[in-house]
C-alpha cells in the first residue's frame, strides 16, 4: 500500500557528474542524503515530487545538481531566504538546503539566525569544515582562533562562532550534529530533522581534504578516536560514552562534568538522560559547547522540541481572515469603503 | 445672505500646513473626499518631512498637504495655492513661496503666532507677515486656538487633547468658504473615534462646526466661492486612491486573472511601505505577505516564492533596489517571473526619503553585474499604478521574466477619483506553466517560439524535476554550462526575450498632434504637469504634443514615427538626464533637449510652460 511512496536512492541520484575534489567529505554527505531521502519518503508518505533542495554558494552549495529533485542553486548565504519563500508559496513541499560554514554563518547569517527564529519548516544542512573551499582557502566563520590560512598569514585574530550555539542563541527548535564519515548517523540525524516541524539544523563536520584537511581529525579520525572522543545522544538515553561505555555525563551546578562510571562512587544513576525535547535550552546549550579534548564532542540529536511553525501560522491566518471576510474578489475590493457615482 | 458673495471658480487649490503632528493630512485628506463626493475633479499631494515628530515648531517639522479641485478633471495637486492654510508661523514661512501671487489667502491661526513660535521657526523680526512680505494678500487671522478652548472648556479632556482639535477648526472655515456640506468628515470622525474615544470624536464635530460657524458669522472672508461638479467626467462608479494602494490592488487583480496565488516578501522602506502594507491586509484574498529580516531577504523569499509557484513580489524604494540588484540577476539568470517595486525618491544614498524624484532609471535598466536585461514599466498618476503592477504582473508571468515596476513618491502618496474599472475589461493571464513532462523528457530552458519564455515548472509536478540556478544554463537543458558559445547564445536569448516584450504592448502615442514644433517627451510621474503645461500652450495656439512613456524596457514600437514629425525633442525629468541618455543611445538619429529638476518636488506646470516657450521664441 505504500508502494507509491517507496524510493531508493537512485531515484535521487542525478545523472550530472559530481565535481568535487576526490576525498572531499560531501562525497559521504551525498551519501547519506541519498539514503535518508527514500526512509523521509516512506515513513512521511511524500512523493518524489515534493523534494526540493536549495542552497546557495560554495562546494556544499553544489549539492542540489547531485540530486535528481526540484533544485535551485542561488546566490552566496541566501538559501534560507529562498528556502522560506518556497515553503511558504507551498507549504506542502519538503525543503531542503545545503549550505556551509561561510554561506550561513557569514553571508548569510542574517537570513539563517531569522529561519531559525520563525521556526519556518525547512531543513538545513549545515556543512562545517572550517574553511573556504571554493574560493580556496580562506578563513571562515568558525575557523579557530589563530588559524592560518591565506588570508590570516599570521594565524586569525577573531573567535569562530560554535554553529550549535548560534541555532540555539536564534531560539532554534532542532539541532543536530554528525560527522560526514558517519554516514548511519548522519542519514538518522535528517530523517529526524524530516520529521521535526520548524526549522532544523543538521551541523555536519566536514573536511576539507585540499585546504584544511584534518581539522576534525582530533577526535574523529577513526572509529576507535570517535568512540572515545565524541557521544552520540539519543533521546531518553543515558549520556554514556567510550569504547567500553563506561564514561558518562554528569552536571554539577552549571557545568557537565565527564566521569568514569565505577570510579569515586560513580553509578550509572548519576549519568545524565538525555532530553531533546526539553524547551529549556540549558543543558542543550551546555552539550553543543562541549569541546575536545576537555569533552567528548556531541553528536545526534541534540535539540528536537515541538513549536509552533512559521508556514503553519500564515495559512491558518489566510484561512481565517478569509472565512471571516466580506471581501472575495478584486471586484468586491474595488467596491469597497466610500465610493460614489457620476 | 453669503449667496450674494459667492463666486464660481473653474479650479482651486489648498495647502493645509501646520507641525507634523497637528494633523495637517487629515485635514486635507477629509477636504479632498468631500470635494470628490460632490463631483469635483480632484488631485492631492501630502508634502511631509522624514521625521515622525521633528522638533515641534520648527521648519524642519512642517507637514503639508495639497488638493487641487476642479469642475473638469483635475491631473495635478496644482503649481501654487489660492489658500493657504498655516497652523504656526514655521508652516507659513516654509510655504509662502507657493502662495498664488498676490491673488491668495492666508488663514493664519493668530495664537500660534506668539513671540516664541515665532522665533522658534527662525525669523528675525517678530513681524512674519512683514518679514514674508505678504501685506498685499488677504490674510484671515482668527484666535483658532482660544476659540477651540472655548468650544471644549466643559469637555473632561486634557489641555493637549484640546488643542489638538483647532486642524478641525481651519477646515471648517475652509468647507463654508468652498461651500462643502460637513456630513463625510462628520461621519468618518464618529466612524473613526468613536470606538476608542467617544470624548474626542464629539470635540472633533464640536470644533468643526464652530469653525464653520464662525466663518459664516463674521465677515473675514469677503467671499465665498464653489467650484461646480466636473460635468465631464465619465459617468460610472468612482473612489478615490492613491498611487501605492492602486499598486497593491493591481497584483492581487493579476493573481486573481492568473490564479496564481499572490506572495510578497518586502522590507519597509518609505515611500513604497504602504503597498506592502496594503497586502498584508488582503489576506481575505489570499495574499501572503512575509516581512523580511533585510531588503535582501525580501527579494529572496520572492524568487522562492515564484520558483514555487506564486505571483511573487517585492517592494522598495531606492537604496533597497541597491541592495537587491545581486538577487534580480539571479531572477534574470533562472528566467523565473518576479515583479520589482521600486518607488523612487530623491538620492543617491539615504537621500530625501520623502521627496520625489526619477533617478532611479539607470538603476532600474542597468544597476547589476553581467548582461542582464529586464522589463522596465513606470506609472505616471496614482491611479494608474493599478493598469502597470497587473501589465508588471502579466508580462512576468507570460514572458517569464523579472519585471521592474517605477513609481515615485509623488503619486504613489497622491491620490485621485478613480473610475472603478470591470474586471472583465482586464485580459487574461495564462503563466506557461507545464503539468506534465512531455514526451522525450522535459527541457527546462526550452522556449515557446514567439515569446522566448521558458516553462514554468512548478515544484510537486511529477516528472519535471529539474535544477536552475546562478550559474550559466545549457540552451535546453539548463545543466551548468560554462561552453563559450552556449554562453553567447544564452546572453542574446535573454536580451531577445525582453525585446520581444515590444511586439505585446501598446504602440506608443503622442498627446496632441502628431506632428509640430515641440514635442514633450517625459515618463512616469510627471505625466500630470507635462500634460497640463502641454494643454494650456495648445489653447494658446502652440504647436506643442506630448509623448510621455510608461514602458521604457523595451520601447514601444512607433516611436522614430512619432520622434521624427517634431522640430525639436525636449525631454523633462526629475533627474540630470537618464531617460534622455537612454533616447540617445536608441535613437541616435535625433537631438535631445533637457528640462532637468533635482528638488525633491515635481515639476511646476509654470516651469515647463516657461522652457518650451523660451524654446519657441528662438
Amino acid at each position: 500500500m505504500n508502494d507509491k511512496y517507496k524510493y531508493t536512492p537512485d531515484n535521487f541520484k542525478s545523472d550530472q557528474e559530481i565535481k568535487w575534489c576526490p576525498g572531499c567529505g560531501d562525497y559521504a554527505i551525498l551519501n547519506s542524503v541519498l539514503k535518508a531521502m527514500p526512509e523521509v519518503a516512506l515513513e512521511l508518505k511524500y512523493k518524489h515530487e515534493r523534494f526540493t533542495f536549495i542552497s546557495g554558494i560554495g562546494c556544499s552549495s553544489r549539492f542540489p545538481y547531485y540530486l535528481n529533485t526540484f533544485g535551485f542553486h542561488s546566490i552566496h548565504g541566501r538559501a534560507a531566504a529562498i528556502s522560506t519563500g518556497v515553503k511558504v508559496a507551498n507549504p506542502l513541499l519538503t525543503v531542503w538546503v545545503t549550505t556551509g560554514d561561510g554561506d550561513s554563518l557569514a553571508i548569510g547569517g542574517n537570513h539563517f539566525i531569522h529561519a531559525i527564529r520563525r521556526n519556518i519548516d525547512i531543513n538545513i544542512l549545515l556543512f562545517n569544515n572550517e574553511i573556504y573551499g571554493l574560493t580556496k582557502g580562506q578563513y571562515s566563520p568558525t575557523s579557530v582562533l589563530g588559524k592560518v590560512t591565506k588570508t590570516s598569514p599570521f594565524g586569525t585574530v577573531e573567535h569562530p562562532f560554535n554553529p550549535g550555539e548560534v541555532v540555539l542563541g536564534a531560539r532554534g527548535t532542532f539541532f543536530a550534529r554528525s560527522i560526514d564519515m558517519e554516514v548511519e548517523l548522519t542519514k538518522k540525524c535528517l530523517v529526524s530533522s524530516a520529521k521535526h516541524d520548524g526549522t532544523s539544523v543538521v551541523e555536519i563536520l566536514q573536511n576539507c581534504v585540499i585546504f584544511n584537511d584534518k581539522t576534525h581529525y582530533s577526535f574523529a579520525k577513526d572509529k576507535d578516536t570517535r568512540q572515545d572522543n565524541t557521544i552520540v545522544l539519543k533521546h531518553g538515553e543515558k549520556m554514556i560514552f567510550g569504547k567500553n561505555k563506561d564514561k558518562g555525563l554528569i552536571q554539577i551546578g552549571m557545568k557537565l562534568m565527564v566521569v568514569k562510571i565505577g570510579e569515586g562512587g560513580i553509578t550509572i544513576d548519576d549519568i545524565l538522560r538525555h532530553n531533546a525535547t526539553e524547551p529549556n535550552p540549558g543543558v542543550h546549550m551546555m552539550l553543543v559547547n562541549m569541546k575536545y579534548p576537555n569533552y567528548p564532542v556531541a553528536l545526534g540529536v541534540i535539540r528536537d522540541v515541538v513549536d509552533v511553525t512559521y508556514d503553519d501560522g500564515v495559512r491558518d491566518q489566510v484561512e481565517s481572515v478569509r472565512s471571516h471576510g466580506s471581501i472575495h474578489c478584486v471586484e468586491d475590493l474595488l467596491n469597497s469603503g466610500s465610493t460614489w457615482e457620476i | 445672505m453669503k449667496h450674494e458673495n459667492r463666486v464660481e471658480l473653474n479650479d482651486v487649490v489648498i495647502r493645509f500646513s501646520g507641525d507634523s503632528g497637528d494633523g495637517m493630512q487629515l485635514t486635507g485628506t477629509l477636504f479632498s473626499d468631500t470635494s470628490a463626493l460632490l463631483g469635483n475633479g480632484i488631485s492631492t499631494f501630502p508634502d511631509y518631512p522624514s521625521e515622525i515628530r521633528a522638533p515641534q515648531g520648527t521648519v524642519a517639522g512642517v507637514s503639508g498637504f495639497q488638493v487641487h479641485f476642479g469642475n473638469d478633471k483635475v491631473i495635478t495637486p496644482g503649481d501654487y495655492c489660492d489658500v493657504l492654510v498655516a497652523m504656526n508661523p514655521a508652516a507659513l514661512k516654509s510655504n509662502a513661496c507657493w502662495l498664488k501671487q498676490g491673488t491668495a489667502t492666508i488663514i493664519i491661526d493668530s495664537n500660534s503666532f506668539n513671540e516664541k513660535s515665532v522665533v522658534k521657526a527662525g525669523f528675525k523680526s517678530l513681524d512674519p507677515i512683514k518679514e514674508l512680505n505678504l501685506e498685499g494678500y488677504n490674510i484671515v487671522s482668527p484666535d483658532i486656538v482660544t476659540m477651540t478652548k472655548e468650544v471644549l472648556k466643559d469637555f473632561d479632556l486634557d489641555p493637549k487633547s484640546i488643542v489638538r482639535c483647532k486642524n478641525m477648526f481651519a477646515l471648517g472655515m475652509c468647507f463654508f468658504m468652498f461651500d462643502r456640506p460637513m456630513e463625510h468628515a462628520l461621519n468618518y470622525i464618529e466612524n473613526r473615534l468613536s470606538k476608542k474615544n467617544p470624548l474626542i470624536a464629539s470635540a472633533n464635530k464640536l470644533v468643526l462646526k464652530a469653525g464653520y460657524n464662525y466663518a459664516s458669522n463674521t465677515h473675514e472672508l469677503a467671499n465665498t466661492y464653489t467650484v461646480l461638479p466636473a460635468k465631464n467626467l465619465p459617468k460610472g462608479r468612482y473612489r478615490s486612491i492613491n498611487g501605492n494602494q492602486a499598486t497593491a490592488w493591481g497584483l492581487i487583480a493579476a493573481s486573481e486573472k492568473s490564479g496564481r496565488p499572490l506572495f510578497c516578501g518586502s522590507y519597509p522602506i518609505t515611500p513604497a511601505t504602504s503597498i506592502f502594507e496594503e497586502l498584508a491586509k488582503r489576506k481575505d484574498l489570499g495574499v501572503k505577505s512575509l516581512q523580511a529580516e533585510d531588503e535582501i531577504a525580501g527579494i529572496c523569499t520572492s524568487i522562492g516564492a515564484s520558483f514555487a509557484g506564486n505571483l511573487a513580489v517585492t517592494t522598495t524604494s531606492g537604496p533597497g533596489l541597491s541592495l537587491k540588484s545581486e538577487a534580480i540577476g539571479l531572477a534574470v539568470m533562472t528566467e523565473l517571473p518576479l515583479v520589482i517595486i521600486n518607488v523612487q525618491r530623491g538620492g543617491p544614498s539615504t537621500g530625501l526619503p520623502t521627496k520625489t524624484e526619477q533617478s532611479d532609471l539607470n538603476q532600474a535598466l542597468w544597476g547589476r553585474n553581467g548582461e542582464c536585461p529586464l522589463v522596465v514599466i513606470a506609472a505616471s498618476s496614482p491611479s494608474d499604478c493599478f493598469h502597470y503592477a497587473f501589465w508588471s504582473g502579466k508580462i512576468a508571468m507570460e514572458h517569464m521574466t523579472p519585471v521592474l515596476l517605477l513609481s515615485d513618491g509623488f503619486i504613489a502618496n497622491g491620490s485621485e477619483p478613480w473610475k472603478i474599472p470591470s474586471m472583465s475589461e482586464y485580459p487574461k493571464i495564462i503563466p506557461p506553466i507545464i503539468l506534465e513532462s512531455p514526451e522525450g523528457g522535459f527541457m527546462p530552458y526550452a522556449r515557446d517560439a514567439h515569446k522566448l519564455a521558458r516553462k514554468w515548472a512548478i515544484p510537486g509536478t511529477k516528472g519535471v524535476e529539474h535544477r536552475v540556478g546562478g550559474l550559466e544554463k545549457d540552451f535546453l537543458t539548463g545543466a551548468v554550462s560554462h561552453d563559450p558559445l552556449n554562453h553567447q547564445r544564452m546572453v542574446d536569448i535573454r536580451a531577445e526575450k525582453v525585446l520581444r516584450v515590444k511586439d505585446f504592448i501598446p504602440k506608443q502615442e503622442v498627446i496632441g498632434a502628431d506632428s509640430g514644433d515641440i514635442l514633450v517627451i517625459g515618463w512616469g510621474g510627471t505625466k500630470g504637469h507635462l500634460q497640463s503645461a502641454v494643454n494650456e500652450l495648445q489653447s494658446e495656439s502652440h504647436e506643442v504634443s506630448l509623448c510621455h512613456f510608461n514602458y521604457i524596457n523595451p520601447l514601444p514600437n512607433g516611436v522614430e514615427e512619432i520622434f521624427s514629425k517634431f522640430k525639436q525633442l525636449i525631454v523633462c525629468e526629475l533627474n540630470s538626464g537618464q531617460f534622455a541618455n537612454y533616447l540617445r543611445m536608441i535613437y541616435p538619429q535625433y537631438t535631445y533637449l533637457q528640462y532637468n529638476k533635482t528638488q525633491g518636488l515635481p515639476f511646476t506646470i509654470t516651469e515647463i510652460k516657461d522652457k518650451v516657450v523660451s524654446l519657441l521664441d528662438n
